[in-house]
């Protein structure tokens, strides 16, 4: 009988060429992804060494952190973006590397485009210069952002030199509660062991509310891992994930899909095997969440007041400094709070299930006058299912519009910024100071929080606004 | 990309005691458009270096002229956040070549070592320690030795050990990188990817 193995282990394993002496492993990379913004300086350095791309067809590229989510039809206005994408797609065109630029049917942000292409597989590993490329470990693959020195690695010799991680399993158990989606789970999970309690670690979410998740729910769950400092997540692929995949247009088919299929049975974690720490939470605990500082691990019930400094872990002076920037007190109820923005989007909610639910809560209603509302769709192919499904029309309706795919306010890399000293309620996974645009204030919250904002004007529960309330 | 090689490096600091320093704060997005690595050093912590108007906010600890040196001492959990690998640049950039905290997060801290610069991890009472002496005096040294592992401040000798893995500290030492270890194993690599199911 062999020694019990972890799903991460079984995969970090499996892609071991050589473990160097006192040093890193030397981790085979099946799939790459890069875009505009982190690759151009890799393409240079592979330039400067007279190196290649030594497998261009294990490297996808798409334009999203730095693109318009309006009239993408129209030359890029800002000289400077529009030199990072032709960059992307020069160096994509002299190494043969499949690109899906500004205005590709399959567009979109990369960790969106990525799985619903069929791309991404369970077993793989899957890099990209971008922190949450551990999305795609909700496919039990395992998946971390790199940088851009990484990236050059990774084109040059399809490798990247690793010490592997301590592992973590984070356990959550029960039936979530009314109006609490992935989202809330994510958000509950780093409020509770904070935005640098799995540092060091990679962890592997497990118990029943993994189980029950649609691919979409966990894709988000494993995007806002790195929120908690972890390399990535992942979790066991299933009958779930492998529905998900068939069909899809990458994915394997015919033969080579029969013979993976018992290869992904296999991945999951053998009883008996340990973990460097094992995290447990209940369902029942989690309500809707609301980030109310300048780190995710800064949230909290969206009923609750805000804590007092003296009761947050460490770091009381730099939560003060967090409250201040956001312009709270302690102690302060978040329910009410104003709002000027609300952005539906990113690689953490951009996807049809997050328009979904957005459009449950506004459907009927009106957008408050007070509030300025970025819709911004994953990729087209997610534009296209909200078309299709009718969703444009109930959010036209109620006074919204659609913009293009792209990172957008996520990040603010485009005309996409909140002014300064505006509150944005936001699907995205970060709310550093100025993470969307120079004193924007964001609180991080799901697609239905943000729809109960964007109606109501206000921080509301979004529980008072649905069917059988 | 070459760096210069690190080995022995004596300097005063600049402290920086603000915990969870992201790296949206390190490098802004909006800085990030450039498709070649130089200038990043004048957009180090832009926002909280400057105002709108781009004069220089007094109260940033790199506007102050009391503080200098190669070395920035950093509180926990620095470089968290993105994996902009700019936000190492900008501090290389601007002069820095070694970061001293009592926690890193994992991205930043392998971009660091990729582009030349050595993130020190002490303890939480030895950081505070560092951060008291340069209270004390601003231009108190530091001595940071990769060869022996350890950063020292100078005016007491008080001296902690730091650990790296031997892979790594040749790196630095010698000024080499991953990519040149890689290349010289591709037929592994190309023997490797033929086993690969996908």
């Amino acid at each position: 009988m062999s020694t019990p193995k972890t799903l991460f282990d079984k995969v970090w394993d499996a892609h071991v060429i050589r473990q160097v002496k006192d040093g890193p492993d030397v981790l085979f990379i099946d799939r790459h992804f890069i875009h505009e913004v982190t690759s151009p300086v890799a393409f240079l350095g592979l330039e400067g060494r007279g190196a290649t791309v030594l497998y261009p067809d294990r490297t996808f590229a798409t334009a999203d952190h730095n693109t318009p989510t309006l009239n993408q039809h129209l030359p890029v206005a800002d000289p400077m973006s529009a030199n990072q994408l032709a960059a992307l797609e020069r160096n994509a065109k002299t190494y043969g590397i499949s690109h899906w630029g500004l205005g590709h049917i399959k567009n979109g942000i990369v960790h969106v485009v990525g799985p619903e292409n069929g791309i991404t597989l369970p077993g793989m590993t899957i890099v990209c210069g971008d922190s949450h490329t551990s999305t795609h470990g909700a496919f039990g693959a395992i998946a971390f952002g790199i940088g851009t020195s990484e990236v050059e690695m990774v084109l040059a010799t399809q490798c990247i030199m690793q010490p592997k991680p301590k592992k973590m399993r984070i356990t959550v158990n029960g039936k979530p509660g009314k109006a609490v989606l992935p989202k809330d789970v994510i958000l509950y999970i780093i409020s509770q062991t904070s935005a640098s309690g799995a540092t060091g670690y990679f962890v592997e979410y497990a118990g029943e509310v993994f189980e029950n998740m649609t691919m979409e729910g966990r894709m988000t769950v494993c995007n806002m891992t790195i929120e908690m400092g972890a390399r990535g997540g992942m979790i066991a692929p299933d009958q779930t994930t492998l529905d998900y995949l068939k069909g899809r247009e990458l994915s394997p088919k015919g033969e080579q899909w029969d013979k993976l299929v018992p290869y992904w049975e296999s991945l999951k974690t053998d009883e008996g095997a340990t973990f460097d720490l094992d995290l447990t939470f209940d369902a029942a605990d989690i309500e809707p969440q609301i980030t109310y500082g300048t780190n995710p691990g800064l949230g909290t019930g969206v009923t609750h007041q805000i804590p007092m400094a003296d009761s947050v872990k460490d770091g009381s002076a730099s939560y003060k400094k967090s409250l201040q920037y956001m312009g709270f007190q302690e102690n302060e109820t978040m329910i009410g709070k104003p709002v000027d923005f609300v952005f539906l989007g990113s690689c953490t909610n951009g996807r049809i299930e997050d328009f979904r639910a957005f459009a449950s809560i506004v459907k009927g209603r009106k957008k408050a006058d007070n509030i300025t509302a970025w819709l911004v769709p994953g990729s087209h192919i997610v534009e296209k299912q909200i078309q299709e499904e009718g969703i444009l029309d109930i959010l036209t309706q109620a006074g919204f519009e659609l913009r293009q795919p792209g990172c957008s306010a996520c990040l603010a890399m485009n005309d996409d910024k909140v002014p300064a000293g505006k509150y944005a309620v936001s699907t995205s996974n970060r709310n550093f100071e100025g993470r969307q645009g120079p004193g924007a204030r964001t609180l991080l919250a799901s697609p239905l929080v943000a729809a109960a904002a964007a109606v109501t004007g206000v921080v509301t529960d979004p529980r008072g606004l649905m069917e059988n309330a | 990309m070459a760096y210069d090689k690190f080995t022995i490096l004596r300097s005063s600091a600049v402290p920086m005691p603000n915990e969870n320093v992201d790296t949206d704060q390190i490098i802004p997005a909006r800085f990030l458009k450039a498709t070649e690595r130089k200038g990043f050093g004048d957009n180090l912590f832009r926002d909280w270096r400057y105002n709108n108007d781009n004069t220089p906010k007094a109260d940033f600890v790199l506007n102050d002229p009391t503080y200098s040196g190669k070395i920035l001492v950093a509180g926990k959990n620095f470089g968290s956040g993105s994996s902009r690998e700019h936000a190492a640049w900008a501090i290389y950039d601007y002069g820095f070549r070694c970061v001293v905290s009592s926690f890193f997060a994992d991205i930043f801290q392998a971009n660091s070592i990729n582009v030349g610069i050595l993130p020190v991890r002490v303890s939480p009472e030895f950081l505070e320690k560092i951060f008291a002496a340069i209270e004390a005096d601003p231009n108190t040294e530091l001595e940071v030795n990769l060869p022996a592992q350890t950063v020292t401040l100078l005016a007491t000798g008080d001296s902690e050990s730091f650990a790296i893995n031997e892979y790594k500290k040749h790196n630095l030492t010698n000024g080499y990188d991953d990519i040149d270890y890689l290349l010289s194993m591709k037929e592994e690599i190309g023997a490797f990817a033929e086993t690969r199911p996908f």
